[in-house]
């Protein structure tokens, strides 16, 4: 519709060549991207394809080894974000950067204050400039509100006013929709097509692609550090995109034929984890996991995931009967219950899963230190560790040159290859897996999920706690909502759309 | 080989950085750069000091290659070796016991006073029960400061410098009050001498010489293997380096951490207790008040030089006896001996930096070794 007059301007920001070596896993090489004035462009790639690289050179935070950068038409060389921002390029992180005890309009203004009278602060000025900007763009922002007092979705909304308050003209958003509810996500869209409305123009980055094709006038794809196609969001279907982002054919989570058997594997009654100052974290928790059942967990983050799943491994102190098959093991401690087969996989690996400084056969070893082919008696069985790392690395796929390196040089969707290969050793009973996908590629994303269907047809019973609710939907076999420490709803995987899930998540509506 | 990557460009800095295949050597280049800048920033020192450095070091090598000064060297080393191991030890689970110092002081009076009880039983039994009961010191001494992390979350740097004042105190008022007896000839005052038979014979090591080596140098190359079979060998020593690489993945693979420090803190102290065992078995035969002290914490600057690994640890403390031994000549020549306290400090300080470095530059050679040789055979998408 815009055609006309956008092939008569030069884009709103043009690389041609970039070129960048890191010290580290991903580079970029050779990124074309040319993204028209008033346009929503996405840039959509698989986790370590380099989208973040390309973002922090187009903002200042890194130079390109080669290659240019223009924007509108000229070319520019960033020395730092603030050479970025008078060119009119602001960016929008995934992690707020807001503080919670200060209002709307001081966190705007921190760092560009403007002056009354060379000492103090204008506030007057201040407001009505924010009042101006949230009111010509649709963002409805009070400035005088406490952050602490607002939800996320109007949280991100300040965010992009405080990048538009400093004049900003094109907009980076990394991973905007991460953190919010598929209602809160709508919201943003619209403001998203508001401010291009009004001729600003968005790079917007993700690997949701449902939310990239409802939103996007363009795409570029990623693949391992350098441009591989640009499409237009018209002609492409969320499954091609997904293609083009893995470079081969992908695989869905679905798994609709059931495997769930009669047999309770795992039963949790009246759970209650209490926190330092006596409220409850976990209120009163009760459910069941069967043989070959996989029971999904669904919820906004910190609404008691983590301390549900620490009290079912016995890493925090709580009330209530845990029974693993025919024992109570409430009062076991971690060693114990690992020993009768309950695998492990952390929501964060870097915390909980490996040991960044060891060699991959070390970490092999971690949480089965008991248990063959790692031990024999007291004595670390170093032949038997190997070997079976050797296993996990061929079956399960972990991309490394050998075992002997550490696992801090593996990229993210490797290290958790080698953690599920891991837990699923030693005929597991019951697995947790907490965000077994999380930061991993869609390559790896497909495998893990191929990995639990195996076992879950095996008749291993699984608790899968996930913030991706297509992930939770297509894995489970039951679904339970979370909600402040409580089981509020249960679902049916089978005729719930993430939407509806989204909504019980908050507690809005009633998906019962 | 590189060619198939053009992430990477063939320059000096790149093959310096990241294509050489990582071995063994910087392991031992970044102590010996240490070592060498030390040797620099002390010749300049004594340069400033109006003495010639060159001179110098060459008095001190001369000195400390004849064989007597080479016996006292290597028993030096022997006492540097036990408590940079208990330090070790502690080290490996992120556990800093500074009281290697008290502990073994304790432990040694304790040891001491057993021996000069005039219990009759044969030597070798003796000697055994005197070693026993100096680990048992050491390591109940620093129970209380595993206790206290463990249970009451009190860091055991603070607990172990106040163990070590109370220490010295409780040795004190032992020797005064309780086991001292006056050493005849002198106003020193000690326990009771160990009998002859309970003693441990020297070793004569190196030719040329009257004096006698240690005969618990022994028992200090017995722990130095003991440590590392338990550290790299044993289910416990895994555990125990797991809480140190990490202590919530520790939690989460099933460590109980609170049993693991205080374990840590009562073997650590226990091979503490036996660092006074060669000198006091083997030379002193009581515990007197010019018993060596601050070997601890000697203890602790050779720990971090030998980076915590048994061999590593051999090298700095035969490196610091040596530096000590050979000080005694400076004396003669009006040079101030505390010349080498100089040195050894800088070679801590840049020993700690260079080892830094060489491990920051180690794990980013590794990642873009990993990912260069993942790049190489481009093999796309997912097994599904």
């Amino acid at each position: 519709m815009r055609e006309a007059d956008i092939s008569a301007q030069p884009p709103a920001v043009e690389l041609v060549g970039i070129t960048k070596r890191f010290p580290g896993v991903v580079a970029n090489r050779d990124i074309h991207l040319s993204v028209e004035k008033g346009q929503i462009h996405a840039i959509v790639g698989e986790n370590g394809a380099g989208k973040s690289t390309l973002m922090k050179i187009l903002y200042g935070m890194q130079k390109p080894d080669e290659g240019t950068i223009a924007v509108n038409g000229t070319k520019v060389s960033f020395h730092s974000p603030a050479d970025a921002i008078n060119v009119g390029i602001g960016m929008v992180h995934q992690h707020f950067m807001l503080a919670d005890n200060l209002t709307v309009l001081e966190n705007v203004i921190l760092g560009s204050e403007p002056r009354k009278g060379g000492v103090g602060i204008d506030f007057g000025a201040a407001r009505k400039k924010i009042k101006e900007i949230s009111d010509s763009y649709g963002l409805g922002i009070d400035p005088d509100v406490l952050v602490e007092d607002i939800g996320v979705g109007t949280r991100q909304r300040v965010e992009i006013l405080k990048v538009l308050y400093r004049g900003a003209k094109i907009l980076i958003l990394d991973e905007p929709t991460a953190v919010l509810v598929p209602h809160e996500v709508d919201e943003l869209f619209e403001n998203l097509k508001g401010l291009v409305r009004e001729g600003l123009t968005i790079i917007f980055i993700s690997h949701h692609l449902d939310e990239v094709l409802k939103v996007a006038d363009a795409i570029t794809v990623i693949r391992r550090g350098t441009t591989v196609a640009s499409v237009d969001p018209a002609s492409v279907t969320a499954r091609q995109l997904a293609e083009l982002m893995v470079g081969s054919e992908l695989p869905s989570p679905e798994t609709r034929e059931s495997t769930v058997t009669d047999v309770v594997a795992v039963s949790v009654r009246g759970l209650t984890v209490l926190s330092a100052d006596g409220r409850p974290l976990i209120d009163n928790i009760s459910f069941d996991v069967r043989k070959g059942e996989v029971l999904g967990i669904a919820g906004v983050e910190g609404n008691g995931q983590a301390e549900l799943v620490e009290a079912i491994m016995g890493m925090r102190v709580a009330a209530g009967t845990i029974t693993l098959g025919e024992a109570d093991i409430s009062a076991w401690p971690t060693l114990r219950r690992r020993e009768a087969g309950v695998g492990f996989i952390p929501e964060d690996r870097h915390r909980h899963g490996l040991l960044l400084e060891s060699p991959l056969w070390e970490n092999r070893i971690l949480g089965h230190q008991t248990q063959k082919p790692n031990v024999k008696g007291p004595w670390i069985d170093r032949k038997g560790a190997r070997a079976d790392t050797q296993r996990i690395v061929e079956e399960y796929d972990v991309r490394t040159p050998g075992i002997d390196v550490k696992a801090a040089a593996l990229s993210g969707g490797n290290q958790q290859k080698l953690i599920v290969g891991r837990e699923m050793s030693g005929d597991p009973v019951f697995l947790i897996a907490s965000h077994p996908t999380r930061g991993v590629d869609v390559g790896a994303q497909a495998a893990i999920w191929d990995h639990l269907r195996h076992a879950r047809a095996a008749g291993l019973a699984v608790l899968l706690i996930s913030a991706d609710l297509d992930e939770l939907i297509g894995l489970s076999d039951t679904l339970k909502v979370i909600l402040r420490g409580r089981m509020v709803a249960d679902v049916d995987p089978a005729n719930v759309t993430p939407e509806e899930l989204g909504s019980a998540m908050t507690g809005a509506g009633e998906a019962t | 080989m590189n060619q198939t990557s053009p992430a990477t460009k063939d320059s000096f800095l790149n093959r310096l950085l990241g294509r050489i295949p990582l071995s063994g050597w910087l392991a031992l280049a970044a102590p010996v750069v240490a070592i060498l800048f030390a040797g620099i920033v002390t010749a300049i020192v004594l340069a400033v000091t109006g003495n010639p450095p060159l001179e110098t070091i060459g008095i001190m090598v001369e000195y400390g290659t004849q064989p007597r000064t080479m016996v006292l060297t290597l028993n030096l080393a022997t006492l540097y070796y036990i408590a940079a191991l208990a330090v070790a030890l502690g080290f490996r689970m992120n556990l800093f016991n500074i009281g290697v110092d008290g502990q073994y002081r304790l432990a040694a009076i304790m040891a001491a006073a057993l021996g000069g009880s005039g219990l009759n039983l044969p030597g070798w039994l003796m000697i055994i029960l005197i070693i026993v009961t100096a680990a048992v010191t050491g390591a109940v001494w620093a129970a209380i400061a595993g206790l206290l992390k463990a249970y009451r979350g009190v860091s055991e740097v603070v607990s172990t410098i106040m163990l070590n004042y109370i220490g010295t105190s409780v040795v004190a008022y032992l020797l005064v009050n309780v086991f001292g007896v006056a050493v005849a000839g002198s106003n020193n005052i000690g326990t009771a001498p160990i009998p002859e038979d309970a003693r441990v014979p020297g070793v004569a090591f190196i030719p040329g010489t009257e004096a006698k080596v240690f005969g618990l140098i022994f028992l200090a190359i017995a722990l130095g293997i003991g440590f590392h079979v338990l550290l790299n060998k044993t289910r416990f020593g895994f555990d125990l380096r797991t809480t140190g690489l990490n202590q919530e993945a520790a939690v989460a693979s099933g460590v109980n951490v609170k049993r693991m420090v205080v374990t840590a803190m009562v073997l650590s102290g226990g091979v503490a207790g036996l660092i006074g065992m060669p000198q006091l078995l083997g030379a002193s035969y009581s515990y007197s008040l010019d018993f060596p002290s601050g070997i601890g914490f000697t203890g602790i600057a050779i720990a971090l030089l030998g980076r915590n690994n048994p061999i590593g640890i051999a090298f700095g403390a035969i490196l610091w006896g040596f530096l000590d031994s050979s000080s005694n000549i400076l004396n003669l020549h009006d040079i101030s001996p505390e010349i080498v306290q100089i040195m050894q400090g800088i070679i801590v300080l840049s020993v700690v930096v260079a080892y830094e470095l060489a491990h920051r530059y180690r794990i980013s050679a590794e990642q873009r070794r990993v990912s260069r040789e993942l790049a190489a055979p481009v093999k796309e998408g997912a097994s599904a």
